[in-house]
Formats: structure tokens, C-alpha cells, sequence
């Protein structure tokens, strides 16, 4: 160990390490990644106020609960319909001069990843209650609430965002809630957070780990779809019309004793979850939840099912057949 | 490379079947690895135990209290206790007086650490108030005080403030002492100490405001910040450099080897994080990766196991059981932890073969740290009676023990399959927390603990010690177990394909008992604040020669190394 007494040759020999090892893994690998990069087609450029949205999110630190990497794992087909892919990100470049490039992917998920939350949830009424007080949607919920994206008034103005709150979630019961622009660009960036289609299927990642074991207990969930139904319910509805199905007053309207629900014709309610729905002013406007998730006639059957045989509704049950043939029709354009 | 694809591609195509979850190898080693902390706190508490009736019963048999007056001059017998009654804790061994310190880098030491602690109440502070937030959400809506803008608070001032500045703080007592020269330039110091206060400072006030780099963890610190921070540690680097260039002794002694090299390390870190040419797209989380992961092992880790290297040998008196282990870690830890930043993105869009080096460096790992604990655990060999004696020893032992187990659980959930089920949950927060704090908190405390009393020459209240070590051993293992159980529990229903919400209030207990634990592990900071504060206010001196009592061999050291 003559060699390393002197301390120059000992220091420098491991630097000279450290450094190689850091170009190898990091540095090269880096540069290639971003030579060899490149927007999907499809892709479009954000609006100046998403971009503003986008600086809101990382400002208020969004990124330490929520992720955005859909990784090809199979626990990760509920976020996206693909794996995320390097081009999913080209589009970030550095902020600004004293701030670097945030892809945002994240680490955590203490909340949900939010890819494709632009698709998953788009209604812009649901955000802004969800922002102004987490809790008055989804009331197990621990996300922060963020008022300070709100002001209170007396009155409305003519281009005044009116947030229908919840009286008990009011500081003051009297005052109306109005969006700051902030919130709006926020939601904004939130609404514009999708994957991009891929129209060559081969040329995305598979997801990996299907559950073998799963296949079977899906055969076992066949005997029990009420259990299915409930979670489906969860996953896709429960936000905004809660799992008492009474929705919430003035936002989103209630499933229990809806005469659409309970109908014996299940067409509306079946085109409602499939198109989405802006008929009543006093509501929310309602996404096209199932052809955005993608669902098929199997689980919306389980959905409409499970809202038709709950919370006191007594409606016909809708074998997935039946959904089927409506699921048809409206995608032939009926 | 062709075969070394279709390996890959095969490797990929495995399927998993979730039933057998209990054998899957990064789950056995995670809990082998669990169970090896809460033996060694049973042990530590039966020794207590054992201690206490054998205290009895020596009381009982002398049947006195000791009225027997002791005394000497000759300094053969120091701390004799002149009033044996039965303790309630039992007596430990006094720190032992060390040759001189210079009083200005004393005193420079003293303000590293001083700064150090308070970041560490500051940030632990934080870091209590938004663990209380997972269990109540809606305790404040203050901008400023919102979770996501202050977790960044708690983990940089951990980060930045305490544990770095403590680290630096004690290189400046052990780099010039193994080179057995005196520092280089104490103000050098001063300005290291200013500049990464105002770094830690400045910075949290920015992000509060809302104003951070763009969500990397760690990196949370724009650059201007950052740079402040870096220029701290380019003057420390050089101040050490000049140091050891200076040394009497012919070897570097394996602790400055650590030591410089992390300093070194962590100026490359700085400059590779945060120049932009390569972070466009996922060039930033290829970088990030890296930055996250070497900030811990090639700063943190590798700074606090060159302070083992100096202080625990000095705590037990003999010589550390074998310098070539030490070196053949040191290499280890170089070659592979540089590799496996990548594995906290596996199974993302990074390139596959980049996850896959990241996990065979996890695997490599293994070998520096299994090294390390052993080279340890020997040199404790035979002394094994002194930890009950002493006051410093426990914090060395856990912050071992969790070396060795915190680091292989690293490995452990490099695995794809424990990957896929922690990953992304509370579970890494753990891990965090059982090496940041378990293993460099600890280490630092035990050092601490080492150095103060030798400054001031007053001990720390023992009843304010053994608060501090069993409430933040305690606490951390409750705070880590119940994320690692309910993030393990949370992992398998999102494989399960179970509702995201379902799986929020799945945790809600989990996160209710990390606060518990949270809770006790920052009571045991204000314990350590207040024995800190007790061994420097009521100091008689900072080591101005000799103040209370005549002491020859420290005057004779001193003439010698004057001398040579």
C-alpha cells in the first residue's frame, strides 16, 4: 500500500474512479437519452396556461405524493392503458434559469398517479372542489387542502368560477368561493395530463407480472359481482357520487332513488356512464367515465349492477349481453 | 450482447405468482434483517436489567453505603464514586481527558455541532408536523405550511443541515488528529460553517415560499442555494487536503481516506446534479437517480464510516480489528454504490440495461457492508462488557447494526419482485429512515457524545443520555416497522388491483403509529439539545490547559507534538 502514503496519488486515484463510474451510469447514458429522443406525433404543445399550471404543481410540491410513470407492471394498467415510454417525456426541458427540468415521475404514491388524470377525471368542477377541500369529495382522503388557490366574496363578478362548497367545508357560510386564476391554470395543467395513443401496438411494452393466480380468482369473482361491482364502483364513481351514491348537493347529483338508475330501460344510464352527461345546470358536468377507462360491457355491467342493488335502488339487474348490445349502438353512432 | 438481450427479455417474461409471498427471497432477508435490531435492544435491555440487580445485591453484601472516603493523587484511580448508594441508572465510564485541542478549533467544533442541532430540532420539528398531517389532514391551510411544500423542509434540513454539518463539525476534531498536525486554517472552517447555515437557511425559507428546483428529491434546492452549500465544502475540502498533506504520519490513517474522499465525492455529486447539458427529458430522472442515491452513500455514509473508523477504536481502546478491511470497503463501496442510483426507476421508462446494472451493483453491495460490520463487530469482539460501561458504545452498536441491516434491506428491495410490491410505498420511507437515522444519526450521536465532553471537559447528564438513546431507539423502530408493514400491506392491494382510496385507509393506523414513534424519536432530539447545551454552558473551560485539575501527560503530549 506504498502507493496510497501519498495522498495526492491515493485522492486523485479515486476520483478518477468515481468519476468514470459516474460517466458510465449517469452522464453518457443521460446525453444518449436525450439525443435519441423525440415527441410522439400527437403530441401538443401545452397552452400558456398549463405551462403556468404546470409551475404551480411543482411549486406547491404536488410531486412528493403524486407519481407520473406508469411502469409495464401490471399493478400499473388501472393508471394508463400502456407502460410509460422515454418519449413520454421529451417534451420537458428546463424550466427556466434557476430551475431545472422536472419530469415530475415522482417516487411516491401516496396519492394516485396522475398520467392520464386529464383523462381519467376531467370534469373541472370536480377539481375545484377537490383543491378547495380534498375532504368534501372523498372523505377518506389526507390530501392538503388548498385554499389560498380560492378567494371568498360577497358577490360574483361577470367572469368569476363559482365553487359550489359544501357548507360544513366553509370558513364562512355566507361568503361564495371563487377560483383564483391560479387554480384555474392548475386545473388546467391537471386536464391536460394524458398519454399520447399509440396506433402500433407492438411497439409498446407489454405490462409485466399478470397475476396467474388472479385469472382464477377473476373466474371466482364471476360467482360474487357484487364485489366487483363495488370496487369498480370505487375506482370510477365513488368520487364524485360517494359510496352512499348521494353525490354531493349542488356539485354531484345522487344515485340513490334516481329514476335513470332505477329505470328498467338501462340505455340512458348505460350512455350516460359511456358519453358522459351536461344535462342539469345545477351539476357538475360528467366525463365519459367508461370510454375513457376503457371499460368493457363485463365491468360496466358490474357498475350499473351494483348501483341498480344499492343504497335502497331496486332496479332490474343488466347482464353484461344486454350491455353489450347498447355499448354497440352507441358506438354506431346512435 | 445479443445473448445478454434475450437473457434480459427472459428475465422480463417471468411471471410471479403472489402466493407463495412469504418465500420470496427479498421478503425472508427483510424480515431476518428485522429481527436482527429488535434482538439486539432485548439483549441491551436484559443486560439493564441484570445490572440492576446485580447493583442490589453488591449494596446488600457491602451493607453500607460507603463511608469510606477514597482518594489519590498519583492519577491511577479517576471518578471514584464517594457516595455508593443504589442508582436509579447505573453509573457509565467518564470520558477520558485527551491531549490538547487547540480552544479556537474547539470552539469551532462546538458552534459545527451547536448549528447542527438546531437544524436537527428545526427539521425534525417539521418532519413530526407532517407526519401528524397523514392523520390530520386538516390541522392548518396555510400556504407555507402545506405537507408537499414542507416534506421538502424536513428532509433537506436533515440532510444539508444536521447530519452534514455535524459530519464536517467532527472532521474538523478527527482529520487534523490522524494526521497529527493541527488544522490547516480554522477560518476556513468559519466560512464553511456560514455558508452551508445560510445554504440550509435560505433555502428552506424558499421552498416554504414555493420556490424549489423542480421536484428531485434532495434537489429540492435551487441552484444559487446549492452553490453556497458546495462552496462550503470546496473550502472544507481544501482545508483537509492542505491538512493531511501536512501530516506527521508516514500512512494515512483509513479514517481521512473516507473522510476527504467523501468530501471530493460530494463536490462531483453537486456539479453532475445540477449542470443542465445532460438533464433534458428523462436525462433529469436518469441524473436524479444518481444524485438521491450517491448523496447518501458516497456523502453521508461514506463521511460517517471514516468517523467510525477514528472514534470507535478510541471509545474501546484498542486498535481497529483489521486496516485492510476497511480499505477493501472502501473500494467496494466506490465500484458498486455508484451503480445502483437507478433502482429507485425500476421497471419505468429508463433503459432496461441501466436497472439492470443497478440491481447487480445492489447485489454487489453486499460486500463493502458485510465487510464494514465485520471489521466492526471484531473490533468490539472481546470488549463486549465496555458497552454496558459506557455511554457512547450503544449509539455506535445500533448505528452498526443498522449499517449492516439498513443497507442489505437496500438490496433486498432491489429485487424486481419486493420491488414491485414496495415501491412507491410508505416502505421506502422507511428504509430511509432506518439508515439516515438509524445508521448516520446514531453514528453521529455516539461520536458526539465522544468528542463534546473532551472539549468541555463536562459529561453529559447520564439520565438525559439513556432517555435520548432508548426514546429515539424505540421510537425509530416503531416508526419504521409500522410504515414497513403497512407499506408491504398497501403494495398487495394495489397488486390485488383494490381501490387506491381503499388502500389510503388501510394506512391510516400505520400512519397513526409512525407518528407515535415519530413523536418519541423527537422528544429523544430534545433530550440530546439539552445534554448538548448542559455539556457546553457549564463547561469550566474549552480546554484551556489544565483548568481543574493538574494533568502531566496531556502538558508532555504537547510538548511533543510541538517537537515533532
Amino acid at each position: 500500500m506504498e502507493y496510497f502514503n501519498d495522498h495526492r496519488r491515493l485522492y486523485l486515484t479515486a476520483l478518477a474512479l468515481f468519476v468514470t463510474l459516474t460517466l458510465l451510469v449517469v452522464i453518457i447514458p443521460a446525453i444518449s437519452n436525450q439525443t435519441n429522443n423525440g415527441l410522439l406525433p400527437g403530441y401538443e404543445l401545452p397552452s400558456d396556461e398549463v405551462v403556468a399550471g404546470k409551475a404551480l404543481y411543482i411549486a406547491n410540491g404536488c410531486v412528493a405524493c403524486h407519481t407520473q410513470q406508469v411502469r409495464d407492471v401490471a399493478m400499473d394498467e388501472v393508471w394508463a392503458e400502456r407502460p410509460g415510454m422515454a418519449a413520454d417525456y421529451a417534451g420537458n426541458h428546463r424550466q427556466d434559469f434557476w430551475r431545472n427540468t422536472a419530469t415530475l415521475m415522482g417516487t411516491e404514491r401516496t396519492g394516485p398517479d396522475l398520467t392520464t388524470i386529464g383523462t381519467r377525471q376531467p370534469s373541472r368542477d370536480w377539481h375545484l372542489l377537490h383543491l378547495y377541500q380534498p375532504r368534501a369529495v372523498v372523505k377518506e382522503s389526507i390530501m392538503p387542502a388548498h385554499p389560498w388557490l380560492f378567494e371568498e366574496k360577497e358577490s360574483l363578478d361577470l367572469k368569476d368560477v363559482e365553487v359550489t362548497v359544501p357548507d360544513e367545508f366553509k370558513a364562512h357560510k355566507n361568503m361564495k368561493v371563487v377560483a383564483k386564476r391560479e387554480a384555474l391554470q392548475l386545473i388546467a395543467y391537471l386536464q391536460s395530463l394524458k398519454q399520447i395513443k399509440i396506433y402500433n401496438p407492438s411497439a409498446v411494452a407489454k405490462f409485466l407480472y399478470k397475476d396467474e393466480a388472479k385469472q382464477g380468482k377473476e373466474a371466482g369473482a364471476a360467482k360474487n359481482p357484487g364485489a366487483k361491482g363495488q370496487a369498480l364502483y370505487a375506482q370510477h364513481c365513488q368520487s364524485c357520487h360517494q359510496s352512499n351514491g348521494e353525490g354531493l348537493k349542488g356539485a354531484f347529483p345522487p344515485l340513490k332513488g334516481s329514476p335513470i338508475v332505477n329505470d328498467d330501460n338501462p340505455e340512458l344510464q348505460i350512455t350516460i356512464i359511456m358519453r358522459g352527461y351536461d344535462a342539469k345546470p345545477e351539476y357538475g358536468v360528467m366525463p365519459a367515465v367508461g370510454t375513457n377507462a376503457n371499460l368493457n360491457a363485463e365491468q360496466i355491467s358490474a357498475i350499473v349492477n351494483h348501483e341498480r342493488s344499492s343504497w335502497g335502488n331496486k332496479g332490474r339487474a343488466i347482464p353484461p349481453a344486454e350491455v353489450q348490445k347498447i355499448m354497440d349502438m352507441i358506438k354506431n353512432g346512435k | 450482447m445479443i445473448y445478454q438481450m434475450t437473457f434480459l427479455d427472459a428475465a422480463r417474461a417471468a411471471t410471479v405468482k403472489t402466493e407463495n409471498l412469504i418465500t420470496a427471497p427479498g421478503i425472508v432477508i427483510t424480515l431476518v434483517l428485522l429481527f436482527i435490531p429488535i434482538l439486539i435492544m432485548v439483549v441491551l435491555l436484559l443486560m439493564k436489567i441484570r445490572k440492576l440487580f446485580a447493583i442490589k445485591s453488591a449494596a446488600r453484601l457491602a451493607g453500607t453505603n460507603g463511608d469510606l472516603l477514597l482518594s489519590t493523587t498519583d492519577g491511577l484511580l479517576k471518578n471514584i464514586n464517594q457516595h455508593a448508594a443504589v442508582p436509579f441508572v447505573s453509573v457509565k465510564r467518564k470520558a477520558q481527558i485527551r491531549p490538547y485541542t487547540d480552544p479556537k478549533l474547539a470552539s469551532l467544533i462546538l458552534w459545527f455541532l451547536i448549528s447542527a442541532t438546531f437544524w436537527l430540532i428545526l427539521g425534525t420539528t417539521v418532519g413530526e408536523y407532517v407526519g401528524i398531517k397523514f392523520v390530520a389532514p386538516d390541522v392548518d391551510h396555510y400556504e407555507w405550511l402545506t405537507f408537499a411544500r414542507l416534506r421538502p423542509v424536513h428532509t433537506n434540513a436533515v440532510f444539508w443541515g444536521w447530519s452534514s454539518l455535524g459530519m464536517i463539525g467532527l472532521g474538523y476534531y478527527v482529520v487534523p488528529r490522524v494526521s497529527n498536525v493541527p488544522i490547516h486554517s480554522t477560518n476556513a472552517g468559519w466560512w464553511t460553517l456560514l455558508l452551508i447555515n445560510s445554504s440550509v437557511l435560505i433555502g428552506s425559507l424558499l421552498l416554504m415560499a414555493g420556490i424549489n428546483n423542480g421536484g428531485g428529491e434532495f434537489r429540492e434546492y435551487i441552484w444559487p442555494v446549492q452553490l453556497l452549500f458546495a462552496i462550503g465544502l470546496a473550502l472544507t475540502l481544501n482545508n483537509f487536503l492542505k491538512t493531511v498533506a501536512k501530516r506527521t504520519t508516514k500512512e494515512i490513517y483509513v479514517s481521512n481516506w473516507y473522510m476527504v474522499t467523501a468530501v471530493i465525492f460530494a463536490i462531483v455529486l453537486t456539479i453532475v446534479g445540477y449542470i443542465p447539458l445532460w438533464q433534458d427529458g428523462l436525462g433529469e430522472t436518469i441524473t436524479q437517480g444518481y444524485y438521491m442515491h450517491q448523496g447518501v452513500g458516497m456523502w453521508f455514509m461514506l463521511f460517517s464510516l471514516g468517523l467510525v473508523y477514528y472514534f470507535l477504536p478510541q471509545q474501546l481502546n484498542k486498535p481497529i480489528y483489521s486496516y485492510s478491511l476497511g480499505i477493501l470497503a472502501f473500494w467496494a463501496q466506490i465500484l458498486f454504490y455508484t451503480l445502483i442510483g437507478t433502482h429507485h426507476f425500476v421497471f419505468s421508462a429508463i433503459p432496461w440495461s441501466l436497472q439492470t446494472v443497478a440491481i447487480i451493483g445492489s447485489m454487489g453491495m453486499v460486500i463493502p457492508v458485510v465487510a464494514g460490520t465485520t471489521n466492526f463487530l471484531m473490533t468490539f469482539m472481546g470488549s463486549w462488557n465496555k458497552i454496558t460501561n459506557s455511554y457512547t458504545l450503544p449509539f455506535f452498536l445500533v448505528g452498526i447494526v443498522f449499517y449492516f441491516t439498513g443497507s442489505l434491506q437496500g438490496t433486498a428491495e432491489a429485487f424486481r419482485y419486493t420491488n414491485l410490491m414496495w415501491h412507491f410505498t410508505d416502505f421506502t420511507v422507511a428504509h430511509s429512515h432506518l439508515t439516515m437515522y438509524g445508521i448516520i444519526a446514531f453514528l453521529l450521536w455516539g461520536c458526539m457524545y465522544a468528542v463534546v465532553p473532551r472539549l468541555t471537559r463536562v459529561e453529559p447528564p447520564q439520565l438525559g443520555v439513556g432517555l435520548h438513546f432508548w426514546a429515539a431507539f424505540i421510537g425509530l423502530m416503531f416508526y419504521s416497522i409500522s410504515l414497513m408493514v403497512g407499506g408491504t400491506l398497501r403494495g398487495y392491494m394495489w397488486m390485488d388491483g383494490k381501490p387506491f382510496i381503499d388502500s389510503v385507509i388501510m394506512m391510516a393506523p400505520f400512519w397513526l403509529w409512525r407518528a407515535i414513534g415519530g413523536t418519541l424519536m423527537w422528544v429523544s432530539h430534545l433530550a440530546f439539545a439539552y445534554n448538548l447545551y448542559r455539556m457546553i454552558a457549564f463547561r469550566h473551560t474549552v480546554n484551556d490547559t489544565m483548568a481543574t485539575e493538574p494533568e502531566p501527560e496531556a502538558a508532555t503530549y504537547e510538548i511533543a507534538t510541538a517537537k515533532g
